[in-house]
């Protein structure tokens, strides 16, 4: 490579050493400014302006497309903690992240450590149909659910009539106290293959030597499980954990907006489906920015709390 | 030393706990693969079939299920916009994002620090949270040029809804492609100057070429998320002109009124399959993509 330095360089386009960071060619500006304007444009119109609305409405009352729009300032946060089907929603949100988080990150990772540990035949083949509702749509996943879950024809009640079991039929998206554990199992069904994979890449470049070792020390499987694997994978565990946070607080919002929306009458409402809701149905728009501001917060939080609580020293292999 | 010890170490391990993991991993490999082919039966089957067990094979293959679907809820046609959208999506996102991506990864400029900040603070935005205000601000806009256009133009339009698509996948798409800008040495450029090449070309013919991995993940990925998008088409395409995920819904809406699976079922297929396909094409790819290029939720 040295040779190309010592070749003379053709300096009628390009004085002293192009294309360096610290030698700034004329007109770098106006490139750079062509190259970064659109996307800023685009970013700054689309994404920046509507979140600053978000942050700002919520301070206002306005229905939306009236001009008439007043500044109330925190009435509308003080309103939401007397609203009980806000209280409601925040509760649904709350129970389904922590058993769907808890659900998927667990069978996630037990999965993904005996398919890697275990060397089990046609694990490409497994890998492939568990990451298959990860690339299907949340409506078609809610379609195959209400499907599932139909009250007289589905799957799931046609087979228990089948086996004689009519006893244990439900009206699994109808009943007020089953519909929240019916959405939380799409979520699993939806999200455990993307996690598995994510984590079965990350375990396999755990070094072999290390269980080999421990292997030869007489520890366990699962032994090496808590002691190895887990340790060494913690950082990975720690970013997916923050980030499942925030996509399984949308996630729960597409899946009951387009298999219950909502119902019955609330029962499977989550945050997010309430401020859409409250800014479309009900017209309040300002109030729904106030609960979006809220969820904002809210998930900003838990990220934060989760990402404090699982902080280890990262160790290296 | 390997070849020694991995396969005493499998002897080793009880053969009833082998079989209890090949029995699990079975179970839940099919708890994913029996409702998306259960959907594929039956979809080709008659009014009658649906009563009765779920578990009988179709009796022939009843494609007027399919015919209904494309034809009568006209999901052709929503198909359609669909491809249009996410191509159009695409088009945007990598005219905008590649430029933005390389002058952040290789120039020094005012404020590039902070515009990093801002485009990873992005990341963290999702669009659920702000479909609402960008719907009132394009409803906005077209109050704003009803003089000029009495129809509307931002509303109901496919290529306002790609925009858009493009707009709120710049902070990832950016984000991934700067990161590998950055892991490329600048040998390649510096030898592309020294022979007369100008900034663009060094952009477009020699540093395009070589991100080509980075790229083709930011399509996978933003394909997928624009084809399956609904909240945002739902609410930027009220009309007529849906696409093929709102359409669904719309089945669905419909099936619960009157019952008709079999034209819900060939819809989902009608969804499903591209997807499927793609995705068996290209599997190995998105979750190497999705292992190198960090966390997308």
């Amino acid at each position: 490579m040295a040779t190309t330095t010592s070749t003379p360089p053709s300096d009628i386009s390009a004085p002293a050493r192009p294309a360096r960071r610290s030698a700034r060619r004329r007109g770098d500006g106006r490139f750079v400014l062509a190259c970064l304007l659109p996307a800023l444009v685009l970013f700054v119109l689309f994404m920046v302006v509507p979140t600053v609305n978000v942050f700002r409405m919520s301070f206002y009352t306005w229905s939306g497309f009236s001009p008439d729009m007043r500044f109330v300032g925190f009435d509308n946060f003080t309103r939401l903690f007397e609203d009980a089907q806000f209280v409601r929603a925040f509760q649904n949100t709350v129970a389904l992240l922590v058993v769907v988080t808890v659900v998927t990150m667990g069978m996630g990772l037990f999965l993904a450590a005996i398919m890697t540990r275990q060397r089990l035949r046609g694990r490409n083949f497994y890998r492939f149909v568990l990451y298959v509702p990860n690339v299907l749509s949340v409506v078609v996943i809610a379609a195959i659910f209400s499907a599932i879950y139909d009250q007289q024809n589905g799957l799931l009640n046609g087979t228990l009539r089948l086996l004689s079991l009519d006893g244990l039929q439900q009206v699994w998206l109808g009943n007020q106290e089953i519909v929240l554990w019916s959405v939380a199992i799409a979520m699993v069904w939806q999200s455990l293959g993307y996690y598995m994979v994510l984590y079965m890449s990350s375990m396999a470049s755990i070094p072999e030597e290390l269980y080999e070792a421990s292997g030869l020390d007489g520890a366990s499987p699962t032994r090496q499980f808590f002691s190895i694997t887990l340790p060494l994978i913690w950082q990975n565990l720690r970013t997916t954990l923050t980030f499942f946070v925030m996509s399984a607080v949308n996630l729960s919002f597409v899946l009951v907006r387009a298999m219950t929306g909502g119902g019955p009458d609330g029962s499977s409402e989550v945050l997010l489906s309430y401020m859409y809701k409250q800014a479309y149905t009900n017209s309040s728009y300002g109030y729904g920015m106030a609960i979006g501001v809220v969820i904002f917060a809210f998930s900003f939080l838990v990220s934060l709390l989760v990402s404090r609580a699982t902080r280890r020293e990262p160790l290296q292999f | 030393m390997t070849t020694i010890t991995t396969p005493r170490n499998r002897g080793d391990r009880p053969k009833a706990g082998r079989v209890l993991t090949y029995l699990l991993v079975i179970a839940i490999a099919l708890a994913i693969a029996v409702p998306v082919a259960w959907v594929l039966l039956a979809s080709l089957k008659q009014k009658g079939e649906f009563y009765g067990s779920p578990w009988t094979l179709p009796e022939g293959l009843h494609l007027q299920n399919y015919i209904d679907a494309f034809v009568t809820a006209r999901m052709g046609q929503y198909f359609f916009t669909s491809v249009l959208v996410t191509l159009l999506g695409l088009v945007f996102v990598l005219a905008v994002s590649v430029p933005a991506a390389y002058v952040i990864a290789r120039y020094e400029f005012r404020g590039r620090a902070f515009i990093e900040v801002a485009l990873l603070a992005g990341l963290f935005v999702n669009v659920n949270y702000i479909v609402v205000p960008i719907f009132l601000m394009l409803v906005g806009w077209d109050r704003a040029l009803v003089d000029v256009l009495p129809g509307g133009f931002f509303i109901d339009n496919p290529g306002v809804l790609s925009l858009v698509y493009a707009a709120t996948s710049i902070p990832f798409s950016i984000y991934l492609l700067t990161a590998y800008f950055r892991s490329i040495p600048t040998s390649y450029e510096e030898a592309a100057a020294l022979d007369g090449a100008s900034r663009f070309q060094i952009m477009t013919r020699v540093m395009l070429p070589i991100a080509r991995p980075a790229v083709v993940t930011v399509i996978l990925f933003n394909f997928l998320a624009y084809w399956n998008d609904f909240i945002i088409a739902l609410t930027l395409l009220p009309g007529e002109g849906k696409t093929l995920q709102v359409g669904l819904l719309n089945l669905m809406t419909a099936q619960k009124a009157a019952a008709d699976y079999g034209r819900l079922y060939a819809g989902m297929v009608i969804v499903i399959v591209p997807v499927l396909i793609l995705y068996a094409l290209i599997q190995r790819r998105l979750i190497e993509g999705m292992s190198s290029g960090g966390v997308k939720g």
